[in-house]
């Protein structure tokens, strides 16, 4: 008997493909998905209908379109539609930059998903959900010793929204010194998330952006030039999204400071920092991290999430309230803050990922936590290392320096085959790979990020590289075939640019889109 | 016997200690340091955190769970608490999908890699659009709050205005996002409302409107709970001077009750948490907005909106982001506010729970509501000295009870009812000066009858105690 040959490198893949119609396609009038508790007979003999009470004119005339399902076919359609789907648990996570796809450990869903956490509302008195409000606070105390803030606030719902309370923060602090209207720039750099940016503006504040020196550090001698009594703040991550380390950041905030400015932190990925480096010794007042990215909680297509949002002592009465805290043996919410910008998202923000980060950090203890840091750093600096072996590939700026990501550039490529970062973006679908280019503006021309975090193994990031490596190479020698990608995805390519931006033809629901097909057959005919 | 090697990390696989040298060694560096040589030695964080050591996945499951059960949920008490998170059924299927590990982890992939997360959401917008009978639905905000919010500055980008108008009414918290969200530019002003109906004092209305008025929000049914039935006149009167028209809704009322676009609505906001989500202690909430599909509008959003598009493949679907260039994502501070992380799986898992009720799930499940919470309004207002409801207007959902003629505060009825095994209603005597000793009641489909008329006795109890 022969042994099967698995000698080859990259991965023989076909992704589902259910060619499943659209839910009101599956419509069969009569039918139904589920069936609601009864109305006792002795209620409807006090109340009748119930409907008829409503004030006529408030009466729905004509029942909403929805479809008609069974129970077993809706399942099958989202199951069908969640295999069209390539999460983290199932591929080399590697692709997302920026966006720490690491492992989401199950036994932290499975401790979330008690009735003891999903059943509590919000608003139930404060002696009947101590469990929950002890782990907020523990988890504040870890977010302590990771950063050197002084106290977290966890209701901001995801790092655009910590972006948002920070900017908020900043604009109620010079307010409260009387510098409110005098203090209108915030200052960021290019290589940071666009939520740093827009939610500023959002605030009211005019964007300084700078941009990196020769080397790929955001620019001092720019930041000195701009900063002036009318700056209210900085926000920064680091490293930025080119994975390199700004090692001057004490400078940073030191100008910012002594202008006046409050200096806050992008930390959405710390994956690289974990009892490496914290935000206070670097000089800032304020930070945040992601529980969805360094923290392991889930990514759940977009949300729901929680941005861990720390500041030094001097900020804590600007936090939205209420906020967790300690008194005796008792855990209270406490909303008497002085300064307090009110709130930014309902209710305590989305507690279960609280449980789930705190699992997390507690399944991995300082030690832990440091290798996550070690390992991560490790893992991007080999692939790193191979990817810059890659025919076309580059990694632009300083040579080294790189922690948990890079973002590289396929430039040469680009210039000798033909074949753009678009291109093998989709490619790399066939291989079973995620993969992402670049926030836009595109500074580093065709561009692609990689993040490996500590969850991928030597031989995941071997498959990556041999998936990109033989895309590379197809891309000299066959370049229409990188260029009409993908083939083993669920479909096939999408015509984007007359459906999507031409508002004849966008249609951003079911009912919009039969109407314009209708429209469009009837001047056919 | 030998001794067994360091075993690594169960979630850190290159903790192995050979795979790591051999790693080391190809990148050309002896130890794991030298790659932060980059962090000045100032920065450089040599303490131990003040972290427990790591436990192993039997202890961690033990610990956290001991903690967690310190918790009351409302599986084990009787609930009647509403005001902004209710509590509903929740179809199984719903947590089957949402707990699929390929949506759970999924994230930010392209149509190629993600083309059923697209097309699941997609649905949801779309079947959230019958609902609300509007064409277009965004991907969802945060919550309802932030849809309100976005849906103002929506509004005010539109008009070219700054001022908005929102009823007095308005939960309290969500006032307080929607302050902060809209300052510094915006100014928000509140409307009065009629003492005895709760329903918007439209002279109040008339006087408060300008040419400087961007938009005009209420909500149906109210945070109070009733319905408010002069839209048709709220609407026209905002056309009138120019402003747009604003309704948060509550989505499970939709069944029965008209969809706000049918008075006269042009931006629908609201939360998706009835639809399919567990309260979660809050973090089931999910926001939504919905607008015809008018450019005016749709290059407002500063959201992401699924299209659908033809592939290169005859008979294919294939998605895509609908003018993406007005995002953040796009173009920075110049984009529509931000964009970002919020609540995907949420919009999934409500377009799981649409698909599941039908229009005649959505229809039952309304007219129970009003056959429950009306009885329950019955019985608690024949408790001597009780009022239910304090407003005369229709409630959907939630009513006010007014105890101010009891002699017994909310408090300290809420607190018997605790000691009983009950979660009264909100407490709103501090938020509404005009309500003191009056609560928010909540009953949807889930209360049967005897656990009302076990909230009933527990009250009279209380009432008639010393």
């Amino acid at each position: 008997m022969q042994k099967i040959n698995r000698e080859h490198k990259v991965r023989n893949f076909h992704q589902a493909k259910w060619d499943e119609p659209i839910i009101f396609e599956l419509h069969n009038s009569g039918e139904r998905g589920v069936s609601l508790p009864k109305v006792e007979c002795e209620i409807v003999e006090c109340v009748g209908d119930g409907v008829s009470a409503l004030p006529a004119s408030l009466i729905r005339k004509s029942a909403p379109e929805l479809p008609e399902i069974s129970q077993n076919r809706v399942l099958r359609h989202y199951l069908r539609l969640s295999q069209e789907t390539l999460g983290a648990a199932f591929n080399v996570e590697i692709g997302q930059g920026t966006c720490t796809m690491k492992y989401s450990p199950k036994v932290n869903e499975e401790i979330a998903a008690s009735p003891k956490m999903t059943e509590l509302h919000p608003l139930q008195d404060e002696s009947t959900v101590q469990g929950l409000l002890e782990v907020t606070h523990k988890l504040d105390l870890c977010m302590r010793e990771i950063s050197g803030m002084d106290y977290f606030s966890f209701q901001p719902g995801s790092g655009t929204q910590s972006l948002f309370t920070m900017a908020s923060i900043v604009r109620a602090y010079h307010e409260s010194k009387g510098e409110g209207d005098q203090r209108d720039e915030i200052i960021t750099t290019i290589f940071s998330h666009p939520s740093q940016a827009a939610t500023a503006a959002v605030k009211g504040y005019k964007i300084i952006t700078l941009y990196p020196d020769k080397d790929g550090f955001p620019d001092l001698e720019k930041l000195k030039e701009v900063v002036s009594e009318r700056t209210a703040g900085f926000v920064v991550a680091n490293p930025e999204d080119t994975g390199i380390y700004n090692t001057r950041i004490k400078e940073f905030t030191k100008v910012v400071h002594e202008a006046g400015g409050v200096c806050y932190y992008d930390q959405a990925n710390a994956n690289g920092l974990l009892g490496i480096t914290r935000a206070k010794e670097a000089g800032f007042d304020m930070c945040f991290f992601n529980l969805h990215k360094t923290f392991s909680t889930p990514h759940a297509c977009g949300g729901p999430a929680t941005g861990a949002l720390g500041v030094v002592a001097k900020l804590k009465q600007f936090l939205p309230g209420p906020i967790v805290e300690k008194q005796g043996n008792q855990y209270i919410l406490n909303s008497d803050l002085k300064h307090s910008i009110g709130k930014v998202r309902s209710f305590q923000g989305v507690p279960q990922m609280i449980v789930r980060a705190y699992a997390w950090i507690r399944s991995l203890g300082a030690e832990g936590l440091k290798d996550v840091a070690e390992i991560a750093v490790l893992n991007n600096n080999y692939l790193y290392h191979h990817i810059l072996k890659i025919r076309g590939a580059s990694a632009p700026y300083i040579k080294g320096q790189r922690l948990e990501q890079v973002r590289y550039s396929w430039e040469q490529l680009t210039r000798e085959t033909g074949v753009s970062t678009d291109d093998i973006s989709r490619r790399m679908a066939d291989f079973a790979h995620q993969y992402w280019t670049s926030h836009h503006p595109y500074v580093v021309p065709e561009p692609f990020t990689l993040e490996p975090t500590e969850s991928t193994s030597k031989s995941d990031l071997d498959e990556y590289i041999a998936s990109l490596t033989h895309i590379a190479k197809e891309a000299y020698e066959n370049p229409e075939k990188v260029k009409n990608a993908p083939y083993n995805s669920s479909i096939h390519r999408v015509d984007e640019q007359d459906y999507f931006d031409n508002p004849e033809k966008w249609a951003i629901t079911w009912r919009s889109y039969l109407k314009k097909v209708k429209e469009v057959e009837k001047i056919r005919s | 016997m030998k001794e067994l090697k360091k075993i690594a990390h169960p979630y850190i696989p290159n903790t192995v200690p050979e795979i790591k040298d051999q790693m080391l060694k190809e990148i050309g560096v002896k130890t794991v340091e030298e790659l932060f040589a980059g962090i000045p030695e100032e920065l450089h964080y040599r303490e131990e955190m003040n972290i427990s050591k790591a436990l192993s996945e039997y202890e961690l499951r033990r610990y956290i769970n001991g903690i967690m059960s310190k918790n009351i949920s409302t599986t084990e008490y009787l609930n009647f608490l509403g005001a902004g998170c209710w509590n509903h059924f929740v179809p199984a299927i719903c947590d089957e999908i949402n707990s699929r590990a390929e949506f759970l982890t999924g994230y930010a992939g392209d149509p190629y890699e993600d083309h059923g997360r697209y097309q699941a959401l997609f649905e949801y917008q779309s079947l959230m659009a019958e609902l609300v009978d509007m064409d277009v639905v965004n991907v969802p905000t945060f919550d309802w709050a932030q849809a309100a919010s976005t849906s103002i500055r929506m509004a005010s980008r539109i008009t070219s205005r700054t001022d908005v108008l929102l009823p007095k009414t308005i939960s309290p918290d969500r006032l307080k996002v929607i302050k902060n969200y809209c300052s510094p530019y915006l100014t928000v002003s509140l409307i009065d409302f009629k003492e005895d109906s709760g329903q918007i004092d439209l002279d109040d209305l008339k006087n408060k409107l300008s040419s400087n008025t961007a938009a005009v929000y209420f909500e149906n049914p109210s945070y109070l709970g009733f319905l408010e039935t002069q839209g048709q006149q709220i609407s026209k009167l905002a056309k009138k001077h120019g402003a747009i028209t604003i309704v948060g809704v509550d989505p499970s009322s939709l069944g029965i009750v008209e969809p706000p676009s049918h008075y006269g609505a042009d931006i629908v906001c609201g939360d998706l948490q009835p639809l399919g989500m567990h309260m979660n202690y809050g973090g089931g909430q999910s926001g939504f907005i919905a607008t015809h599909d008018d450019i005016k509008f749709v290059q407002e959003y500063p959201s992401r909106l699924f299209g659908i598009a033809p592939t290169v493949s005859e008979g294919e679907y294939g998605f895509g982001d609908v003018y993406y260039d007005r995002t953040s994502f796009a173009q920075r501070e110049k984009g529509k506010e931000s964009v970002g992380t919020q609540t995907a799986l949420w919009g999934i898992t409500a377009g799981v729970y649409l698909s599941l009720m039908g229009p005649n799930g959505m229809y039952e499940l309304g007219k129970s509501i009003m056959q429950k919470s009306q009885y329950a309004m019955q019985q608690i207002g024949s408790i001597p000295n009780v009022v239910a409801s304090r407003f005369e207007s229709t409630s959907f959902k939630e009513f006010v009870v007014d105890f101010s003629y009891t002699g017994k505060s909310v408090k300290v009825i809420n607190k018997y009812l605790l000691d009983n095994g009950i979660f009264g209603g909100k407490d709103l005597s501090e938020d509404f000066p005009e309500l003191q000793q009056c609560a928010l009641f909540c009953i949807t489909e889930i209360h049967s009858k005897d656990d009302i008329d076990h909230l009933v006795s527990m009250i009279k109890q209380c009432i008639n105690s010393k």
